[in-house]
């Protein structure tokens, strides 16, 4: 390695998805999308701002394949110089709560302030709490 | 990060140039915060030229100038392609490929300037066809998409082979330019690569267009490493690099993309090029035209 990278092989974020399978479309994607139009899909991108931090969800995008959809973020999100790691996931592969059953679903924490370690008082003599 | 602070980092400049990008470090980062980075920009180099601190000898303005002007024409190219591209992330990538190029021609080209105490723009807007010292290839039409990205294949590994040994200059301001170039022009070669084997693998018709795209762009090739005395002067003093060694370089690794895509070389008689001495082909009139035709209109204009 070069200070300015392998010489060889072109710079890539995308190491891990190098193989000619990243290079295969996903096929669940392009099936009717846009109104029959052989559309690019659709996936969701996560930006990692810094070392130690979480992957934080950015936005979406389109692209043919994994090894693209990659390198759109990085030109799509990573533009002003947010991200040290990128995830793209597809945006189908993705299972997501539903939004009318919010009510079963969150509200029940609601009032069981006893989950919360500030329901309790402390003990005496317990030191470093 | 507050507002003190961001303002600080501002103000405080980029250092000694020479040194190229100064590292920052990440530890006050947050989950939030944007910064512009830290690296050497264009505006560096004009300050450091205005200030008498680096001044190119006449050898290397007129270097820094074919390698400005290469990167100047086809910035103006690409920029064409804003609006213009299959998907409107494509549009983003051509845009963002045809900005690093513009930060190129930027840094070339106030550097070259501060041969006879002119500016960026003076070199930019009110030259003259003749005096323009780009090669061919760089001026060549976009035509489809599949002829943009030949080019783009072509100027992207030639820039490379350039930058990564320019990073070696004896002058310390063309190997700061080179050491942040060298960097972007990396991510250019992927960029291209990966649709090259994606045109060539994907439908007939796409096939038979990149196919079509290197024939187009490949008589542009052989002027990219033509010697000439200006070059061998300045390789002998250490200062740049003599055209024609790159191209075992170019022709290796082009050729392993080449042959991944199973597809042929081009065999193609070399068009006879001149970019280099101001002689150039019918499209840069065009390209010029609408490039300059704001700032001589209104010479001196801002906004």
């Amino acid at each position: 390695m070069s200070p300015h990278g392998n010489p060889e092989v072109p710079a890539s974020s995308a190491g891990a998805v190098e193989s000619s399978a990243a290079k295969v479309p996903v096929e669940s994607h392009t099936e009717g999308g846009a109104a029959g139009r052989n559309a690019w899909g659709l996936w969701e991108v996560f930006v990692r701002s810094s070392r130690g931090l979480s992957h934080v969800h950015a936005g979406s995008l389109h692209a043919p394949d994994a090894a693209m959809a990659l390198r759109n973020a990085r030109d799509l999100y990573t533009r002003r110089n947010e991200g040290v790691s990128i995830w793209v996931v597809p945006a189908d592969a993705i299972a997501s709560s539903d939004p009318d059953a919010k009510g079963a679903f969150f509200e029940s924490p609601q009032g069981k302030d006893y989950r919360h370690a500030t329901y309790y008082t402390k003990s005496e003599g317990v030191k470093h709490l | 990060m507050t507002p003190e602070q961001t303002e600080q980092t501002e103000t405080t400049g980029h250092g000694d140039i020479s040194v190229g990008v100064a590292g920052s470090g990440d530890s006050s980062a947050s989950a939030t915060r944007i910064t512009p980075g830290n690296a050497l920009r264009p505006e560096d180099i004009a300050l450091e030229v205005r200030t008498g601190l680096a001044k190119p000898t006449e050898d290397v303005a007129e270097y820094a100038l074919r390698l400005g002007d290469d990167a100047l024409i086809l910035a103006q190219r690409l920029g064409h392609w804003i609006s213009r591209a299959p998907e409107l992330e494509e549009d983003v990538a051509l845009g963002n490929i045809a900005l690093d190029q513009l930060g190129h021609a930027r840094s070339f080209l106030s550097y070259a300037a501060g041969l006879n105490d002119k500016t960026e723009d003076d070199l930019a807007y009110f030259r003259r066809e003749h005096e323009f010292r780009s090669a061919h290839l760089f001026e060549q039409p976009n035509g489809d998409f599949a002829v943009t990205i030949a080019r783009q294949f072509v100027v992207s590994y030639y820039q490379f082979e350039l930058y990564r040994r320019l990073t070696e200059s004896t002058d310390a301001t063309l190997a700061a330019i080179a050491a942040k170039a060298v960097k972007e022009v990396d991510y250019h070669r992927d960029h291209s690569a990966q649709w090259v084997l994606r045109l060539v693998g994907g439908t007939d018709e796409s096939r038979r267009r990149m196919i079509d795209g290197f024939k187009i762009i490949w008589p542009y090739v052989g002027e990219l490493f033509v010697d000439d005395e200006l070059t061998t002067r300045l390789a002998e003093a250490g200062a740049a690099v003599e055209p024609s060694s790159l191209k075992a370089d170019f022709d290796r690794l082009t050729g392993e993309v080449f042959q991944e895509a199973e597809l042929e070389v081009p065999e193609v008689p070399f068009a006879p090029g001149g970019g280099r001495r101001g002689q150039h082909s019918e499209h840069l009139g065009y390209v010029l035209a609408e490039m300059q035709v704001l700032a001589r209109e209104h010479p001196g204009a801002s906004w």
